[in-house]
């Protein structure tokens, strides 16, 4: 089958390569460019595991061909952490609330939570149970992820975390 | 001035031990993208195998024509059933004692089942060469619905046994019979029905579900020629199990064969069974002299890898007009598909469902269980429970609510009157247990004051008035569960996979420098074990958490184990390794004797070593013992410090619970809303309460999916129709409610912690609690009971058969 080049921005980075049209972007990002950490759930754009950032959207990678990023600039979990290599807020949050447990869905979940956080710096829990609902969590139940997203608000905010009694 | 020495605190705080929220050691990779799945592996080399599947449910295969795929570009060969006739792998043996088809032999028997798996360069070549191949079916008419299975003129599924009228479990009734069990006294249960002043009979089916696990299951084979080493890298719950299995059915040595589960992206039983997939990964790979991943997709997994429940319970209760239990008897229906392939103990063939008893003293019971063949997925695995425990908690826990709505009863109060007393643990139940220890009244009654029962009831009361006056459209549910599960399979004495006794095992080894490494025989799924084992160790020895490494998965490493699922691992593992942790501490004793020129017996234990009694200023940490022991051990002794335990379990755990659930649901529309969920777990000691509060968090939630949705379902030609995320429901954030979570504490009295474990319990008492709100709102408009799953749907269905519609 005929390759197509394509090039593009991968956590700050340029990549480029040869693929088949009919490649996925997210089999182009963990195969192609070995970035495993991206997952895949379902292949139907339902769980979010495969949660990436294109061009400062959320953006499901299983339904998306490598060729339709061409020129994109794209974010996954391996550039998330913060410059110097400490964690970000939102993954700090995860670890701090206890916001994961098998690990699978987290990288999509964290991906998400960040540009939840700069689409709305302080989210209501309600906005955040909506901002990640493209994102299934088989383990945790959802509860210390919301947490874990608020942990990470107020640290970006400067204002104080009050873990909200059960 | 010197430093100040730790003070107590400080250095219990430091060992981050038992009782702690310790925080996750495993975070650190998750999140930041660098776990280790089994798809993130790429070996030079690799090639990609996946199914031809059937579209029917029942069908003969005429013919497989490979010829046009074995053309297709990338594609090297493909595999079917005549291929692996050539090395007898065209069936395997299931942990039921039953045979599957690895690959289609002749016809297939449900829909969606392995024809032929395509070897190829890529996972798109090896798709290209799926649609090339062409397969020529007849179709055979189908058995769905299990009440019909045993009709005279049903078609015979199962035609490789069809004249052997005896399985592996006793005698079979029927061509599609597969076994009958049944447990306890059947004359006496007889008499208390009918002496009995009260009774209830209702059948209660308990719909199939499938655990999904975000990551699917998936392996990766790689085939040594040179040396005759098979390496298989996948999604397994119990790694050594599978390393036997595989020694068994391919004979190859044993000590050739290296299974490793790296990180696994959940599990809840679906990864606990051999799937036809690992098979054919294998033989391609020995095949092709190439290393082969197979990785299934969301459809494959939801519709062929196992499936839970489908358990159908006619269940009656006899009782006296006052409200006590006199006899339980429940005949089980169990649809077990194409295949038995449940995953129990061998000896269990419907699992542990004599727990059906609940937490209630019957002075009699019984209990019959007949299973059947039909044309769906095989399996039956133990999805979030232990071994049919959610099934039969399922029953009970209907049934007592029930029995209180024929008695005029508060569900509450009449689970008060029955509930076993703690004078009388250790328990016989009625249906062959020993239940360890538990306290349920206070259990029951911290639920009741920490919710205000008896207000919620008060509110119900009045809404329900104003229902019927017209004032309002919405019903209120109050669901109320008590569970008593049984985990912690299993003593060596009933429980065994294959043969192989259900103990666990852990071996640790302590370095110079006061750190060490445990292995153990167990794999996480998510739980955290990397994280808790080290905490039970901290405790047990002195060593902070910190300092030791855990690992798992490897079985040319790890000593055997039977891996986890059943909320085993804390019951069987956790016991192994704190009777490991302390053979290593019996001996750090002896070594802190010897060089501080006392006595054993003069020493005690001090938090993170050990003092001379009567003289505390003189101590040997363990750190400085464990520096001791690579040099001065006393003459005679071995040098390091080191110590394997295998724990065979003397019984069973016996966690319990009581959960509420507060609903109000639109009789116009169905829907519904969880107004409160509130969680009571006695789980024994608990070893890290963080994980604990989300174990139960996660497991609720499932119970929720279950209970309000959920359903593998098929048409009546077999198509299933709940194949994907489009309509198996997958509850989101925004649907999932709330969760309180509460604890008591009775410690297990045989397990050397006194731990009982908990992932399960939340799965297996959520069910019925979110079961009996929805049951409870409809109760007083004349309802009994109303079939799971409660979706829209059918809540709206039940109000327009009740007349409020």
């Amino acid at each position: 089958m005929a390759k197509t080049h394509v090039t593009m921005k991968v956590n700050g980075n340029e990549v480029e390569g040869l693929v088949e049209p009919r490649l996925l972007l997210v089999h182009f990002i963990r195969d192609n460019l070995q970035l495993t950490g991206t997952h895949i759930g379902c292949e139907t754009t339902h769980c979010g595991a495969c949660t990436i950032d294109i061009d400062g959207m959320s953006v499901k990678s299983c339904t998306m061909f490598a060729v339709q990023a061409d020129g994109a600039d794209i974010l996954t979990i391996e550039g998330v952490a913060n410059a110097d290599g400490t964690l970000s807020a939102v993954q700090e949050g995860f670890r701090a609330m206890h916001g994961l447990q098998c690990g699978f869905c987290t990288p999509g979940m964290i991906v998400r939570a960040h540009r939840l956080l700069q689409e709305n710096p302080s989210p209501s829990e309600e906005d955040i149970r909506m901002g990640i609902s493209g994102n299934l969590c088989r383990c945790t139940g959802y509860q210390n992820i919301v947490k874990a997203i608020q942990y990470a608000a107020a640290k970006i905010n400067g204002t104080e975390f009050k873990e909200a009694a059960e | 001035m010197n430093d100040m020495a730790p003070t107590r605190e400080q250095r219990e705080a430091k060992l981050e031990g038992m009782g702690c929220k310790r925080k996750r050691v495993e975070d650190a990779r998750f999140t930041q993208g660098k776990g280790n799945y089994v798809d993130d592996l790429k070996l030079p080399g690799m090639l990609h195998g996946d199914f031809v599947r059937s579209p029917y449910a029942h069908a003969r295969v005429k013919s497989i024509n490979t010829e046009a795929a074995l053309k297709v570009p990338g594609v090297l060969a493909v595999i079917t059933a005549e291929t692996l006739k050539t090395v007898n792998l065209a069936w395997m043996p299931t942990l039921a004692g039953d045979v599957q088809m690895v690959l289609a032999d002749g016809k297939v028997l449900f829909q969606n089942q392995e024809v032929a798996f395509v070897v190829a360069t890529d996972r798109y070549a090896a798709d290209d060469g799926i649609n090339a191949v062409d397969v020529e079916y007849e179709a055979l008419p189908v058995v769905i619905d299990p009440f019909h299975a045993m009709d005279a003129d049903a078609p015979v599924l199962r035609e490789d046994i069809a004249g052997k009228m005896t399985g592996a479990h006793g005698p079979r009734k029927h061509a599609n019979h597969i076994f009958e069990w049944s447990v306890g006294d059947k004359d006496l249960t007889d008499v208390a029905f009918r002496k009995a002043d009260v009774s209830i009979k209702e059948m209660l089916s308990y719909q199939r579900v499938h655990p999904c696990p975000l990551e699917t299951c998936q392996c990766v084979a790689s085939f040594d020629k040179v040396s005759g080493d098979l390496t298989i890298w996948g999604t397994f719950q119990a790694p050594h199990v599978i390393r036997t299995v595989v020694a068994l059915i391919a004979s190859l040595p044993e000590q050739k064969i290296h299974v490793i589960s790296p990180d696994v992206g959940g599990g809840f039983g679906n990864k606990v069974g051999a799937y036809p997939g690992y098979i054919c990964a294998a033989v391609a790979s020995i095949v092709t002299g190439k290393p082969v991943k197979w990785v299934e997709d969301r459809i494959e997994n939801l519709t062929s890898t196992s499936f839970a429940r489908d358990y159908h319970m006619t269940t009656e209760i006899a009782a006296t007009k006052e409200g006590k239990v006199t006899g339980l008897r429940v005949h089980v229906l169990a649809d077990h598909g194409a295949f038995d392939a449940c995953a129990d103990p061998s000896k269990w063939p419907a699992g542990f469902f004599n727990i059906v008893t609940g937490s209630y003293d019957f002075p009699t019971a019984h209990v019959c269980v007949d299973g059947i063949y039909s044309n769906k997925a095989p399996g039956g695995v133990a999805y979030r429970c232990s071994f049919r425990v959610t099934e039969a908690s399922y029953c009970i826990e209907r049934g007592m609510d029930i029995l209180a709505q024929k008695l005029g009863m508060d569900p509450a109060e009449l689970r008060l009157k029955n509930f076993i007393r703690p004078e009388q643990f250790p328990y016989q139940s009625a249906l062959g247990w020993e239940y360890d220890s538990g306290d349920y009244a206070t259990a029951m009654k911290k639920m009741m004051e920490s919710v205000q029962y008896a207000e919620l009831r008060k509110e119900q009361a009045i809404k329900r008035e104003a229902f019927k006056l017209g004032e309002t459209r919405e019903v209120m549910g109050i669901g109320v569960s008590f569970f008593t599960e049984i985990v912690g399979a299993g003593p060596s004495k009933n429980c065994d996979i294959l043969g192989i006794a259900m103990f666990d095992s852990c071996e640790i080894r302590l370095h110079p420098t006061g750190a060490g490494i445990a292995r153990v025989g167990t794999k996480s799924t998510g739980q955290g074990h990397e994280t808790t084992w080290a905490q039970i160790i901290a405790t047990e020895i002195g060593i902070p958490a910190d300092r030791i490494m855990v690992e798992e998965g490897n079985t040319d490493t790890a000593p055997y184990g039977l891996g986890t699922y059943g909320s085993r691992s804390t019951p069987v593992a956790g016991a192994a390794i704190a009777t490991a942790a302390r053979k290593i501490k019996a001996k750090a004793q002896m070594i802190a004797a010897y060089r501080l020129e006392v006595h054993e017996d003069d020493l005690e234990w001090d938090i993170d070593g050990f003092r001379v009694k009567g003289l505390p200023e003189k101590t040997m940490s363990m750190k400085d013992i464990c520096w001791a022991a690579y040099n001065s051990v006393p003459p005679g002794m071995e040098p390091g410090l080191e110590a394997v335990s295998y724990y065979d379990p003397p019984n069973m755990t016996y966690p319990f619970g009581a959960y509420i659930c507060v609903m109000d649901i639109d009789v116009d529309t169905g829907v519904y809303k969880v107004r409160r969920f509130y969680a009571l777990d006695d789980c024994g000691t608990r070893i890290n309460p963080m994980i604990i509060e989300g174990q139960v968090h996660g497991g609720l939630t499932e119970a929720f999916a279950i209970a309000m949705g959920q359903e593998i379902r098929y048409d009546e030609t077999g198509n299933v129709v709940t194949g994907s995320f489009m309509d198996f429901f997958m509850p989101t954030a925004v649907e999932t409610p709330h969760w309180e979570t509460d604890f008591t504490v009775t410690p297990s009295p045989h397990h050397p912690i006194g731990a009982k474990g908990v992932g399960e319990s939340p799965n297996v008492g959520g069910v019925p609690a979110f079961s009996n709100a929805v049951n409870d709102a409809f109760a007083f408009l004349g309802s009994t009971h109303i079939q799971m799953p409660h979706d829209y749907w059918r809540n709206w269905q039940a109000a327009k058969t009740l007349g409020v519609v």
